[in-house]
This record gives structure tokens, C-alpha cells and sequence, in this order.
């Protein structure tokens, strides 16, 4: 019950006037999450005491979420490490809601990774909902129409009992969610480890598309123009911290116990993008930001920074679920759904007669002011006077200590090599069918298979192939690819070799697919930045994205960084979930990953060597994680990257597939499996060439290869492209039609085994949705 | 030939069927759910989606849309209507079809190419498919399960109502196998899965010759222009 209808009368907001008079009194700062000299550095910018309101936005927006103010110092790097190249197609770089790209013939891509990782755990379908509704909204306040949606998902161990719970809620609450707002779900990656045990992630990332002349930003320009919200009514969900805040003196009677947690409406957001769609076509809309963390905070602060300034906003105006709720309720609430627009005096008749078409609620909250000053006004008083730039830019920055982890030279010492390799028949392929049934190389579809790939009908390519892939234009078939790819095993041995194998494993699953990779968002999940070991292992790690990131010439365009994932002292693995975008002319010379004809010859491009740190063998057989990951060579991955784009071009190559994770043992059983087409292949060629062993040439996780499949009668040409661009190239096998896999000397597995195997691991834990 | 996808919101695949009545060979015509014009079209797709979010039970809301009015007194004069997943569960709200869909039997949203045999190809819409043609479109909804009473099933049955039935596998637990109906008159169907994504190569479901080169489900608009030509 609202405290109008139980008859409590409100205490009087705490008003600018009333922080003047009061200056002596006690505020719940600390409880709020900000640190004594973040509020002596808030009362030194205002010249008093903030008021209630004003210390609920400080704290929100001071946040390490909104401020990123541990990991700025670093994140300027991907700025800073540059070419003219790289900028050359950026049309909107890091800090807006999300990065811009031109892709030529007039359009645009925009693309973002953001984590939704500590609600997800907390309230997994929820948590996964509102991840993806955020990440949406961000796409479509660029001014694009959101195309597709994938997910970077960790797990903890798959036989946790805890596990379930999370995977269940997790993977639902993405498949409603997404399925609903009508957004193919192409791809994306899932690992299951007990050290996300209490710390699962999920990353959730969007893709959108425009016109280079529908690009908006968020910004407040124009004095007088109109402050709009619209969308889903504010509510009490989602308001981090409060609970401390409700219970103290700000709202005697009112309701005390706030869900951190948003609650998702898909079809609000599905309403919500087609009339954003419609505002943006008919030209309604100056400037858009959307709702998300720290809500009408955010978005009145962010926009006021990027404008010219000023604005001035009537509170009471909001349109609430609960008329309960207080000002700092109001200005701090999460609820999901909501957009906020600047739209001109004129225009505003025509803004509102799309929203009543599409029953979108929508208020006039404030408009556009010269003064510089961001001010808010509630029950007749003002109760917020501030610079909107010290709110939302001028944050706290901090240099944090780090420190080179006490265990890490210990840990790098501990190579697997010692660990004892099969050479036996028998134990190669019993080792070979452990890696495939096990939690992180097995099939994914079990999740996959709940969500819609279909929808919008330009789905390329989407799971299981190396990256998704969409059709952009109808006309000219230009189309994007797009790939997440982290291996935290990895990043636990070496941070800055572990974030180049990612970014390099997601800039081949975009190159195998044929496109040509443009672009990076990154979704940094690290513990705590107050453990100087864990600033080491993300100094690390943007260090070395930044330098990978050069050396590709690619740029980073945006992401986001998630801290505090560690329960008690011991930190998640660094997991830095690197996207790669790539664009394609023509998404008809797409590639696939698996074979489709038998006859053809199959090629392994580039070498191997004894790199079984940190691979899923020394993991899946031995329980084992030392030593130093594969080497990364970005110059080779770009060579590799153009000789498959140019043996795509000329459709010499009939299929490609990434090497990651399993080695070329998986690659080769997800080959076959992928169509059922089965294979002869030879590894004698390797181990002379190589000097490896069997063992090594099947599980080794040698950066830099690729298996592709060329008709015979395209062989001369293929070879001679090889050959042309200096990459290493040798033919090991043959695809026929006996619906199996044979590896000549060692083993033979049937086509109905390698599926039987590969898709039992989830279906056996989480239940059969659907036999494939 | 002139024909109309009616946009609810929520609607999500209305875009993917007017590619396929264009694909097909005819022209598509958006129509908005709120008013109650159907610009003189010569048939009808309800399309796929979560209109109004699927609250209170799919494609009820949305069958007490004031278009529906207009589309319940088309369908009555002849002209064919397709309602497609979503739109199969308005056409059974607004008792254009018999019987009802529920919740998947196994619980879960599912996406899959799924194959279906063609049991009627009389209708306005599949008598462009040969006797028990068996053909491959994609299938993805939570909510697909088909129920009916005993005597509205052995009428289905008697009366060759069934228009599709699932082959090889159930994907949600309906009665019979059923995936798709038909009125007496053939010129009202419904059913869950998707013909419209399987109308271009390149973009549809798997087949043994090559990736996504799966078109089967352009049968299903071309009929329509093929029993439009004959009917004019």
C-alpha cells in the first residue's frame, strides 16, 4: 500500500535549501557504497552538503559500474594505440552507448558486449533477461534497428548441484527474453568451471544496423527542446543500495525492502524498439539515451554532460507504478524498459502520436536549459543543483595498486608437458571421446535449440559454426559476421597471452566464416580491483588487447568492464570476452564450418606444436592447469585470415573450421558431424613435418590453424594461394561417405557415436528439451 | 495478386512473411492491427511472434483486435487466411479453427528444422504440394502443443481437417501428431511451423544438398497466388 492510501504523511524532501540549512547532518554515504573522500570530494564540488537526492546520483553514478573508475587510467590505451587505419570506419568510438562502424554502401554497424553477471546469479532468468534488454536498448539508442543477439555464458562445474539452477534460469530467461523481442540468437559460447561457481557470467551481446543518416546520440541540445521518458513506468525494481537508503530517514512509511534485481517485460521492449524505429524514421528525435544502470541519473546527467549543459527537470512528472516511491527511489530505480528522448517544441505533437500508436506511456519530464546546471525539481522544492558533467563524467579515477601475483611463477612452471600423453590406438581415441563428451567441448544445441535463429530471415550462419553471420542488405547480400571467443584457463596462466588467444581465436572464427574482421567490443570480467593481483592480471590484459588490437589494426569500440566477481577472496579466472565483428560483401560466399561433399580434399593450414598448457586435454584427462599458453602470432592469424577470405572469394574452399579448444581432433569430429559427411584423415604427414607426436597432433592447441575442405578440382589453385602467401599447408585427409570418422592407424568412430557422445553431456544433466 | 500481414504488437515475424509473398511473386501489404481496413487485400497472413507478450494465453489479446473483426468476416466469405504459430493460435482463439495450443510438453521454447508431412493439399494454401508431400520448414515456439476434445479430433480426422502432421519426431506433444489444420472450406489455415523461413536459399533450413538451401515453404504462398488465378 502506497503511503497516500495509508494515510502517512510524506517527510518534506530534503531540498537544496534544506542541505544548505543542515549542513551538519549525517549522511548514509558509506552504506551507499561511496568512500569517505568521494563524499568530502562530493561536498567540496557543490560548495555544501549534497542533498539526499543529490548523494543517491553521486553514488550510483560513482559506482565501479557506471564510473569505471579502477579501470579508466587503463582503458584510455585503446584510444590512444591507434592507426589512421583503425579509425578510418569508426563512426562512433568508446564512451557513447555503443560503438559505430561503417560498413560501406550507406550503412553502418553497431555492436557492444556488456555483462549482466552478479543479478544473473543471484535471479539467473531475470538476471539473463533484463542482460540482454539492456544491451538492446543500447543498440537502439544509437538509432539502429537491433539485428541479432548472442551470448557468452560461464557455468560453474556441470555437476555442482547449484549448476542446474543457474543454467536453467540463465538459459530461460535469455530464450524468453530474446525469442520475444524477435532477435535471432546466432551464436555465442558456453564453459562450465567451478570457479564461477558463485560467480557465474553472462554476457550478453546485441548487434544493430542503420543507415549512416539514422545515427543519434545522447546528447541534450537545443535550449528548450523537451525532455521525453517513455516506455515502461518506473517502479521500485532494481534500486541498488535502497534497501540502506529506504530504511533510513528518506521514507518513513514507505516501502522498506527493495529487489535489487530488475524484472524484464520483453514485449514492452519488443513495443518499445519498433516505436523508437518510428520516432527515428520520421526524424522525431534530437537526442536518446536509454534506461539502464542507474537509471534516470544516468540518463539525465549523461545527456545534459554531452549537450550544451543544462537542463531542468520536473520529478513529480514521471509517470510511477508506485506512487509510494521517493525521489531518490525515483531517480535511482532500474526499472527496465525505458528510454529517454530530446525531441524540439515543434516536433513533440508528432513524437507523441507515435508513442499512443503504439500504447507506449510517455511524459514530458523537463527541458533543456542554458544554465550548465543539472536541476531537479520535486514536490514544488529543488532537491538537486549540480554540474551534470561531475556526475557523469568527472567521476573519482584511481590508480589501484597492483601487484605481480605471489603464485603465478609456480603456477607457469607446472607445464603439462610432463603429464603422460596416449600412444596407443585405444587410448588416443578413448581420451579423444572423453574430450568431446566433456561439459566445454560438448554440443551446445541443448541451450542453442531454445532460442530463435530464424527470425528476421537473413540468418547466414549461426550456431553451431564458427561465428553468426547476417544478412544486412536484401539486395546486395553485404552482410556482418560476428564471434565471442575467452578461454579464462588461458588468462589464469598469462593474462596478456591469454586476452590476445582470445581476441585471436575471435578474429579467426570471423575469418573461417569469410568475412573480413573490422571491429572489437570486449566485456572485461575480472574479481575485485581492490586485490592488487587481480589490477595486475586486468593492467594485463588491456595492455595486451590494446597491443593485439594495433598489430590487427582493428579497433576496440566499446564494452565494458565487470568487477567484484569473486566470492570471499578467491577471484573468478580473468575472462575477457572478446567480440569480433567482420564484414562481408556478400553473404552468399559465406563459408561453412563443416563438410559438405564427399571427395573433397582436407587441408590443415599452419603447424603444431607441444602447446598443451591450459588445454582442454591437460583439463579434461589430467585435471590439470599450468604452464604457459600457445603462442599468439597476429601477423600469421592476418594472413590466414586474408588467405581464407581470398580462397572464399574465388569458392575454392568448400568449408572452414577454427582450431580452439579440443585441437584438431575436435575440429575434425565437429566436421563431420556438422552434416554428417565423414572422413579419412592421416597424421603421418604431421608428425614428420612437425615433429609431434600422436597425442600432441590431435589435442594440441596451437594458435594459428585451420581445417578447410577443397574440391579436387580446385586444388591446384588452392595450393598455389597457400604457397603465394607463405602459409604453411598440408593435405591430411579426405571427406567420404562412410559416416565416420577415421584417423588412418589409430581409430574409426561412427558418425552415431560422435553424436551420441557430444550431445550427452547437457541433455544427461539439464534433461532432453528436444532430440535433434 | 495483393497480400495482407497484419502487424500486432509484438508481432515478429510479419517482416518475414511479406519477403515471402513478395518471394512468391505477389505483393505484400502491411496492415496494422488497430484499424479496421484491410485495403481491399486478396488473402491474409496472421504472422508468427509473442503478440501482446502472450499474456493471458497466446493470440488471445490479439484476437479481439478490432482488425479481427474484419478478418473473421473475410475468412467467412473465402478469403484464404494463413495464421502462422502465432497467428494459428488467433485463428483458434477467434474459433476461425478448432481446438487449442498449450504450453510444449517438454516445457521449454524450441527452435528445429522440422519435417512434416502435407496431409491436405486441397487448401488455398498447400495445393501447390503433391499427395503427402513430405517437406522440411523450420519450427520454434513454447507453445505449439495441439489439444482438442475426442469428437473435434476424430472429426479433424474423418473430415481430412489435418493439413500437416509431424514427422520423425514431435517437437511438443500434440494430439496426433498434428502440426497444422484446416477449415472445411480450405481457405482458412493454420499451423506452428514457420513456412516463411524457408522461402529463400541461403537462409532456410539445412538440406541434404547443401547449407540452408531449404525452401519448401514457398509452396505455401505460391499456392495461395496459384488458387487466386484460378478463382479470377
Amino acid at each position: 500500500m502506497s503511503a497516500a492510501t495509508t494515510g502517512m504523511t510524506r517527510s518534506a524532501p530534503d531540498s537544496v535549501a534544506n542541505a544548505i540549512a543542515t549542513p551538519g547532518k549525517e549522511q548514509p554515504y558509506a552504506a551507499l557504497g561511496l568512500k569517505s573522500d568521494e563524499y568530502a570530494k562530493i561536498r567540496e564540488i557543490l560548495g555544501r552538503r549534497p542533498t539526499s537526492g543529490e548523494l543517491a546520483m553521486y553514488s550510483v553514478m560513482w559506482s565501479e559500474h557506471c564510473s569505471y573508475k579502477s579501470s579508466k587510467n587503463y582503458l584510455r590505451q585503446f584510444g590512444t594505440k591507434t592507426t589512421e587505419k583503425m579509425r578510418k570506419n569508426l563512426m562512433v568510438g568508446m564512451g557513447e552507448n555503443a560503438g559505430v562502424v561503417d560498413v560501406g554502401e550507406g550503412w553502418a554497424v553497431t555492436f557492444k558486449i556488456e555483462s549482466h553477471n552478479h543479478p544473473s546469479y543471484i535471479e539467473p532468468f531475470q538476471g539473463a533477461a533484463t542482460g540482454v534488454g539492456g544491451i538492446v536498448r543500447d543498440i537502439i539508442s544509437m538509432g539502429a534497428r537491433p539485428v541479432a543477439v548472442m551470448d557468452a555464458l560461464r557455468f560453474g562445474h556441470i555437476d555442482h548441484p547449484d549448476t542446474a539452477r543457474v543454467v536453467h534460469g540463465v538459459v530461460s530467461g535469455i530464450s524468453v527474453y530474446a525469442n520475444c523481442l524477435g532477435l535471432p540468437n546466432i551464436g555465442g559460447e558456453t564453459y562450465f568451471d567451478s570457479v564461477y561457481q558463485a560467480n557465474p557470467l553472462v554476457n550478453a551481446l546485441a548487434v544493430g544496423v542503420l543507415r549512416h543518416e539514422d545515427l543519434h546520440l545522447a546528447n541534450a541540445r537545443g535550449v528548450g527542446n523537451k525532455v521525453v521518458l517513455f516506455g515502461a513506468r518506473t517502479g521500485g525494481d532494481g534500486i541498488g543500495g535502497a534497501s540502506i537508503l529506504a530504511s533510513d530517514s528518506f521514507s518513513a512509511g514507505g516501502p522498506t525492502k527493495r529487489p535489487a534485481v530488475q524484472v524484464g517485460d520483453p514485449f514492452a521492449e519488443k513495443v518499445l524498439i519498433e516505436c523508437c524505429l518510428e520516432l527515428f524514421a520520421g526524424r522525431l528525435v534530437e537526442g536518446i539515451q536509454d534506461l539502464g544502470a542507474a537509471g534516470i541519473s544516468c540518463a539525465t546527467s549523461e545527456l545534459a554532460s554531452n549537450g550544451d549543459g543544462g537542463m531542468f527537470i520536473e520529478l513529480d512528472s514521471v509517470l510511477l507504478r508506485d506512487p509510494s516511491l521517493t525521489a531518490e527511489e525515483v531517480l535511482m530505480s532500474e526499472s527496465q524498459e525505458r528510454m529517454m528522448a530530446v525531441v524540439t517544441p515543434e516536433k513533440l505533437a508528432g513524437f507523441l502520436a507515435v508513442t499512443a500508436k503504439w500504447d507506449v506511456e510517455t511524459s514530458v519530464i523537463g527541458e533543456v536549459t542554458d544554465t550548465g546546471r543539472l536541476i531537479i525539481n520535486w514536490q514544488g522544492e529543488e532537491i538537486v543543483n549540480v554540474e551534470p558533467r561531475t556526475v557523469a563524467v568527472d567521476g573519482p579515477v584511481y590508480d589501484r595498486p597492483v601487484a605481480y601475483p605471489s603464485w603465478i611463477d609456480a603456477l607457469q612452471a607446472d607445464s603439462a608437458a610432463r603429464l603422460d600423453r596416449p600412444s596407443t590406438p585405444e587410448a588416443l581415441r578413448e581420451q579423444f571421446l572423453a574430450l568431446l563428451g566433456s561439459a566445454n567441448l560438448a554440443d551446445k544445441s541443448w541451450i542453442t535449440n531454445q532460442y530463435d535463429r530464424y527470425v528476421m530471415g537473413n540468418t547466414a550462419l549461426s550456431f553451431p559454426d564458427d561465428g553468426g553471420m547476417v544478412r544486412i542488405d536484401e539486395e546486395s547480400g553485404l552482410g556482418f559476421a560476428v564471434a565471442t571467443d575467452a578461454n579464462g584457463r588461458f588468462c589464469q596462466l598469462d593474462p596478456y597471452r591469454g586476452a590476445q588467444l582470445a581476441l585471436a581465436e575471435a578474429f579467426r572464427n570471423v575469418a573461417v566464416t569469410g568475412a573480413t574482421p573490422v571491429a572489437v567490443s570486449d566485456c572485461l570480467n575480472f574479481g575485485s580491483p581492490e586485490n592488487p593481483e587481480v589490477m595486475w592480471q586486468f593492467s594485463r590484459t588491456v595492455e595486451a588487447l590494446s597491443d593485439g588490437c594495433l598489430k590487427l589494426e582493428i579497433p576496440v569500440t566499446g564494452g565494458n568492464v565487470s568487477f567484484y566477481n569473486q566470492t570471499g577472496d578467491v577471484p573468478i579466472h580473468p575472462t575477457p570476452v572478446i567480440a569480433v565483428l567482420g564484414i562481408i560483401s556478400d553473404v552468399g560466399m559465406r563459408i561453412p564450418s563443416g563438410w559438405q561433399d564427399e571427395g573433397n580434399n582436407i587441408y590443415l593450414l599452419g603447424t603444431t606444436v607441444l602447446e598443451l598448457d591450459g588445454s582442454a586435454w591437460a583439463g579434461v584427462v589430467h585435471d590439470h592447469l599450468g604452464g604457459m599458453p600457445p603462442a599468439v602470432d597476429l601477423a600469421a592469424e592476418q594472413t590466414l585470415a586474408a588467405l581464407i577470405a581470398a580462397g572464399g572469394e574465388q569458392s575454392l574452399i568448400a568449408s572452414a573450421h577454427d582450431l580452439a579448444d579440443g585441437g584438431l581432433a575436435q575440429a575434425l569430429a565437429e566436421s563431420v558431424m556438422r552434416f554428417g559427411v565423414g572422413a579419412r584423415v592421416w597424421l603421418n604427414e604431421i608428425l614428420e613435418r612437425d615433429s609431434v607426436d600422436a597425442a600432441t597432433a590431435l589435442f594440441s592447441e596451437s594458435t594459428g590453424r585451420v581445417i578447410v575442405s577443397v574440391p579436387r578440382e580446385d586444388d591446384v589453385k588452392f595450393q598455389g594461394l597457400c604457397e603465394g602467401r607463405g602459409y604453411p599447408v598440408l593435405r591430411i585427409g579426405v571427406t567420404d561417405n562412410s559416416g565416420e570418422l577415421e584417423v588412418q592407424d589409430l581409430f574409426t568412430v561412427k558418425l552415431d557415436e560422435l553424436r551420441g557422445v557430444h550431445r550427452a553431456a547437457l541433455a544427461d544433466r539439464f534433461g532432453t528439451v528436444v532430440v535433434q | 495478386m495483393r497480400i495482407g500481414v497484419v502487424t500486432f504488437p509484438g508481432s515478429l515475424d510479419d517482416r518475414d512473411a511479406q519477403r515471402a509473398v513478395r518471394l512468391a511473386g505477389a505483393d505484400a501489404v502491411a496492415l496494422w492491427h488497430g484499424e479496421h481496413d484491410l485495403h481491399g487485400v486478396d488473402a491474409l497472413i496472421l504472422p508468427g511472434g509473442f503478440s501482446y507478450g502472450d499474456y493471458l494465453r497466446c493470440g488471445a489479446i490479439a484476437s479481439l483486435s478490432p482488425i479481427m473483426a474484419e478478418i473473421i468476416a473475410a475468412a467467412n466469405r473465402g478469403v484464404p487466411v494463413l495464421g502462422i504459430c502465432n497467428g494459428f493460435q488467433m485463428l483458434a482463439e477467434a474459433h476461425l479453427l478448432p481446438g487449442g495450443l498449450i504450453r510444449n510438453n517438454h516445457g521449454s521454447f524450441v527452435c528445429r528444422d522440422q519435417k512434416l508431412r502435407v496431409e491436405n493439399t486441397s487448401t488455398a494454401w498447400t495445393n501447390g504440394f503433391a499427395p503427402a508431400a513430405e517437406i522440411t520448414i523450420p519450427l520454434k515456439n513454447g507453445e505449439g502443443g495441439f489439444i482438442a476434445d475426442a469428437d473435434t479430433i476424430a472429426r479433424l480426422e474423418g473430415e481430412n481437417l489435418v493439413a500437416f502432421r509431424y514427422l520423425e519426431l514431435n517437437p511438443n506433444g500434440s494430439l496426433n501428431d498434428i502440426a497444422g489444420i484446416t477449415n472445411a472450406r480450405g481457405n482458412v489455415v493454420g499451423l506452428m511451423p514457420h513456412p516463411e523461413h524457408a522461402v529463400e536459399e541461403g537462409f532456410g533450413p539445412d538440406t541434404a544438398a547443401a547449407m540452408r538451401s531449404g525452401t519448401d515453404g514457398l509452396t505455401f504462398f505460391t499456392s495461395a497466388i496459384a488458387a487466386f488465378a484460378t478463382s479470377v
